[in-house]
């Protein structure tokens, strides 16, 4: 795909470049977890690139200043062809980050991944204790079959890091879910309570902890940190509905990272069609420089023009960007206002209200819904 | 943390791990160091340092090899090398390796 005249023009000094690339390879998965970020209607195995675009789209990738790319989906290990994609990934120059919860990987597809210059492997856990891990995701083993991969990935010295989803059912458990990621040799503990978005969105009262669990968990991580300084990092996504101020989401729309899907759409984060009237370019059609140069999607919110009060004359817009249009969207409606989750936005308390609404209801697993 | 710059044994040998890579990446304009989920930007004398952190040479001859090649203070350099080493070692991105 060669750049577009328009694309050469717009790349002005101060639009900056992608850092980081999430590519959803697939949306195969063989687990449920009630968490999942991906959207409710799954793209189907017969419509995903194939490998020699993804080929393509790494190039592109490092060309345009990515470093990280995140080997995703779904679950990446589905694809029979992830070798070859790790491979590809690795000869553009990107950092390779599999993002895999290990049910799909074996300790010889491991093997072929670490020849083929896989720099790092994240593994989810989705508890400490297992029967509660397996009944979270769906899928009895799955517990065993983490503990197993993660060995495999450490006897190969590649980095580990180990994500931890934290929601009601186990965030009492933050102490053993850490110990369990150094017992399994992880460097890194990624603490990751549930954002709401995609399936978490339809679980949300019965993922969401108490303000009181919330806090246990913040002060926990803080305490753990100092505990266990040296011996591995523990990085923290803060809960948001608990929170004074929003995130900054995906560091700023269209400012740090971009999301392509299994069927080549790009997207400036993973919950971005859900907005409406947007317009989403695909890889299929358009190098990746122009999508992310000249495309209505990426500018629909990049910088802070877009912005109403209060985020227009705030000191903050350009620290959190109004935080997260996704989130904006689907609690008030408008994708343009304030996050909610703010305290300075007037739409505030629907975030409280939300937060509180809480019940018991079994998990609605994530499965595939076929549209049509 | 107190205010004392942690030095780093001399004889140790530092050396980036596996899935750590020093990269020249002509889009950001300099040096950077991968790692997971991190990415760093290394300035030009961050790059010098972990460009000699093979795992052969050790820190004492790598502070003497930039004291020579840069004519700074040889006590300079041991606090710089120091304090990036031991920031690194700590997040897990460098071993030093003591026989």
């Amino acid at each position: 795909m060669h750049d577009s005249p328009e694309a050469r023009e717009a790349a002005a000094p101060a639009l900056p470049r992608p850092i980081s690339m999430l590519a959803e390879l697939t949306h195969r998965c063989p687990l449920g977890c009630p968490y999942c970020s991906n959207p409710l209607v799954l793209d189907g195995r017969d419509s995903e690139l194939d490998t020699e675009t993804w080929t393509r789209v790494f190039d592109e990738a490092a060309a345009l200043g990515v470093l990280h790319v995140h080997l995703s989906g779904g679950e990446p290990g589905a694809r029979r062809d992830l070798v070859q994609i790790t491979a590809a990934a690795h000869a553009s120059g990107l950092y390779t980050n599999l993002i895999t919860s290990a049910v799909g990987i074996n300790a010889a597809r491991l093997d072929e991944l670490a020849d083929a210059g896989l720099d790092h492997v994240q593994i989810s856990i989705q508890d400490s204790e297992p029967a509660s891990a397996d009944h979270i995701a769906n899928y009895r083993g799955a517990f065993a079959r983490k503990k197993d991969l993660a060995a495999a990935v450490v006897r190969l010295k590649i980095p580990l890091t180990v994500n931890v989803v934290v929601h009601r059912a186990n965030v009492e458990r933050m102490v053993a879910m850490v110990d369990l990621a150094i017992a399994l040799g992880a460097s890194r503990v990624e603490i990751a309570h549930v954002q709401y978005y995609g399936w978490a969105l339809r679980n949300r009262a019965v993922l969401m902890p108490t303000a009181e669990q919330t806090a246990f968990a913040v002060k926990t991580v803080e305490e753990l940190r100092q505990r266990h300084h040296g011996k591995i990092v523990i990085d923290a996504v803060t809960p948001d509905y608990y929170a004074r101020f929003p995130k900054p989401c995906v560091g700023g729309w269209g400012q740090r990272s971009l999301n392509v899907t299994p069927i080549g759409r790009v997207l400036p984060c993973h919950a971005a069609e859900t907005i409406p009237d947007l317009e989403f370019w695909s890889v299929r059609d358009r190098s990746l420089a122009d999508i992310w140069t000249i495309s209505p999607s990426f500018n629909a919110f990049r910088g802070t023009d877009w912005m109403k009060e209060p985020c227009r004359s705030c000191a903050r817009r350009e620290v959190d960007f109004g935080g997260c249009r996704c989130q904006a969207l689907a609690i008030t409606g408008d994708a343009r206002d304030a996050d909610p989750v703010c305290h300075l936005s007037p739409l505030h308390d629907r975030v409280v209200a939300l937060a509180a609404a809480r019940n018991d209801a079994p998990y609605a697993y994530r499965v595939f819904e076929r549209s049509g | 943390m107190s205010d004392a710059t942690p030095v780093v044994p001399l004889d140790a040998r530092p050396r980036l791990p596996r899935g750590v890579r020093l990269v020249h990446n002509e889009a950001h304009g300099g040096w950077v160091l991968l790692a997971p989920e991190r990415l760093f930007k290394a300035d030009a004398i961050a790059a010098e340092i972990l460009k000699r952190c093979t795992g052969d040479a050790t820190v004492g001859s790598v502070v003497d090899d930039l004291a020579g090649t840069y004519s700074a203070p040889r006590e300079r350099i041991l606090a710089d090398v120091s304090a990036l080493l031991q920031g690194l070692a700590d997040k897990k991105l460098l071993e030093l390796v003591v026989e």
